[in-house]
């Protein structure tokens, strides 16, 4: 920022970004700082809740191997869905941006379709899938791939094919945003100095499209943990994450305080997953880019 | 002997062709240029000698083998394209040695060669620089040396210095002419720039809207411009209204020496730094115009057969002043008459 501006815009600034600073405030901060306050008061089932401030809550998550199984499996999932998401889609983005192109806007469309879909039609369309006498299972054991069907409903399985199948165009369009950016010709250079296909896309343009493989990764990453309406109907009440725990916790239970507390770990621990990678990223790609 | 070979190649995109039955023979160590405005079919002609463009028809063939059908990962030309086209995420050296690595040549014989070749091009100190980090004739330099570093068979050229300061290019044209000899790699460039042209290559092949115009030596084809179109595509020319009778040129009141020539109308050329002032004899005119340009003089003057230009070298001699009546002359030899059909 120049000088003159800071002159002349003492207050300028303040008035201009006002209103959205209040909406921020008003929508975000403030409910986010109420339910932090919310996760130190204390609960029983027939006091309600009690505006103390007390540890308990978070002595329970901190002590209770429930709480850390389902983190964990929150994490784990969350991972798996990351990583199967980049191995679909930065291939995916990378034949899309060679394809003709009359061709790549009509598969463009395909690959974000999951994206235009309804949550909550998309999640139950693949429970009708996963189900035992669904499409898949009878495929399956039909075409003597598997003896007896194979148990998707209720299970992580079932969750992480839900997950990627929305969130895997996400990294396709992140990574085809950096593939528009390279020269093309950088390529040719590539296969004329003799590399082949797989190669020449390995060593040459992935490391290229590497940030945006990685913000793209960050992003489903956040989306996958902190997910709710796929994990609720594919995983049920026995296949718990984070954000149905702290549902059940609010809603079911009506443990508010307990609810408040999870929720808040979750976005505490997202925060500082994402942050870290943001850091690494910037750190290891700026000594060649920009 | 010839080493390179293009028979009437050819190349459509539907309905255009873009390049129109060209055939060229190279010889091997030879640089040869190819010349022309943009559009005129010079850089699909170096895509499909690359491989990257697939001929619409003719053949391609390289020491006796047909290229045609061979992958551009196997034909084993080096490439430095008109962006450079460095891997941005490699060092300098990273470069360099992609080629060697891609052909599972032994690491420290890599090292060794992509050493070579950096010093080859003046680059020993900056081996372990990013693209990103270096100048743009430095840039030029590491795609040069990339492209040489596996020892291609022809090094294809694709508009290397038209993205560098008038200055730099210069110093790179006479760097890269030195470097092919030394290296004696067969050459094509492609290039819109007849200054480079002249000044790095064996032979031009002047194209125009995917034919060629003429192959020559620099010197001969400015000299003895073979169209209307190299002639004033290659250096400035002045194009005079002349008819011939009897064996005698006529252009205004002057008339020229014009042996075995067909009787008719036709335009004779002259190139503007091969007219002098004469006195008594020669076209007549008046000075318009006079530019200084240092080492030069540019001289505008009207005569009996219109406008002609007249470069005047700075070598103490008075340049007459605007207004003055002149007479312009030129060695018989220096003019170029045009058969009746080829007159523009």
């Amino acid at each position: 920022m120049s000088a003159k501006e800071t002159a002349s815009g003492g207050r300028a600034p303040w008035l201009l970004a006002g209103p959205a600073l209040l909406f921020f405030v008003g929508i975000v901060l403030v409910p986010i700082v109420m339910t932090g306050l919310l996760s130190f008061h204390d609960w029983g089932p027939y006091k309600g809740i009690e505006t103390v401030i007390t540890l308990k809550n978070w002595r329970e998550i901190a002590t209770d191997s429930y709480f850390f199984e389902i983190f964990l499996r929150t994490f784990r999932i969350a991972l798996l869905v990351t990583v199967i998401s980049v191995l679909i889609g930065a291939p995916e983005a990378y034949i899309l941006n060679r394809m003709e192109k009359t061709w790549r806007s009509f598969f463009l469309v395909i690959v974000l379709g999951p994206l235009l879909i309804s949550v909550v039609a998309r999640t139950l369309g693949w429970a009708l899938l996963f189900g035992s006498t669904g499409l898949i299972n009878v495929t399956l054991v039909r075409l003597g791939i598997v003896a007896s069907p194979i148990q998707f409903m209720f299970t992580e399985t079932g969750v992480v094919i839900a997950l990627v199948h929305v969130l895997a165009p996400l990294v396709v369009i992140s990574v085809w945003a950096s593939l528009q950016r390279l020269d093309p010709q950088i390529e040719n250079a590539a296969i004329s100095l003799g590399g082949s296909g797989f190669t020449v896309f390995r060593r040459i343009i992935l490391p290229q499209v590497m940030p945006g493989v990685l913000s793209g990764a960050i992003v489903v990453f956040a989306l996958a943990a902190s997910a709710f309406a796929t994990p609720a109907i594919i995983g049920g009440r026995r296949l718990k994450v984070a954000s149905t725990l702290a549902y059940d916790e609010f809603l079911n239970t009506l443990n508010w305080p307990l609810g408040a507390a999870v929720a808040i770990l979750l976005l505490v621990g997202l925060a500082a997953i994402i942050a870290g990678s943001n850091r690494f990223v910037e750190r290891r790609y700026s000594e060649m880019f920009r | 002997m010839s080493f390179l070979v293009l028979q009437s190649l050819t190349k459509r995109f539907g309905d255009t062709t873009v390049v129109d039955g060209l055939s060229l023979s190279v010889h091997k160590g030879e640089f040869v240029s190819l010349l022309g405005p943009s559009g005129c079919g010079k850089t699909t002609t170096l895509q499909m000698i690359a491989g990257f463009v697939e001929p619409s028809a003719g053949a391609i063939s390289l020491n006796g083998r047909d290229l045609t059908k061979i992958k551009p990962a196997a034909r084993g030309l080096g490439i430095v394209f008109q962006s450079y086209a460095l891997f941005p995420h490699l060092t300098a050296a990273q470069n360099v040695a992609f080629g060697l690595e891609m052909r599972g040549i032994a690491k420290l014989q890599q090292v060794k060669r992509v050493d070579e070749a950096l010093a080859l091009v003046g680059l020993s100190g900056l081996s372990d620089r990013y693209p990103r980090r270096m100048s743009g004739g430095q840039q030029q330099r590491v795609a040069l040396a990339r492209a040489l570093v596996i020892k291609p068979d022809v090094l294809l050229l694709d508009e290397p210095l038209s993205n560098l300061d008038a200055k730099l290019r210069e110093e790179m044209q006479v760097e890269l002419r030195q470097i092919q000899r030394a290296v004696g790699t067969t050459t094509i460039l492609v290039t819109h720039d007849q200054g480079e042209a002249m000044a790095l290559s064996d032979r031009i092949v002047v194209m125009n809207s995917g034919r060629v115009e003429q192959v020559a030596r620099p010197t001969e084809i400015y000299r003895a411009p073979a169209t209307a179109f190299v002639a004033s595509f290659l250096g400035k020319t002045n194009w005079l209204p002349a008819t011939i009778a009897a064996g005698t040129a006529s252009i205004g009141a002057s008339r020229w020496a014009a042996d075995g020539m067909i009787d008719g109308a036709t335009s004779a050329s002259v190139r503007p730094e091969r007219i002098t002032f004469g006195d008594g004899e020669g076209l007549a005119g008046t000075i318009k115009a006079r530019i200084f340009q240092g080492h030069h003089w540019l001289v505008q003057v009207a005569t009996e057969a219109g406008r002609v230009l007249v470069i005047a070298p700075n070598d103490g001699r008075a340049i007459p002043d605007e207004g003055t009546a002149v007479r312009l002359t030129w060695r018989t030899e220096d003019m170029i008459l045009s058969r009746p059909e080829n007159a523009s």
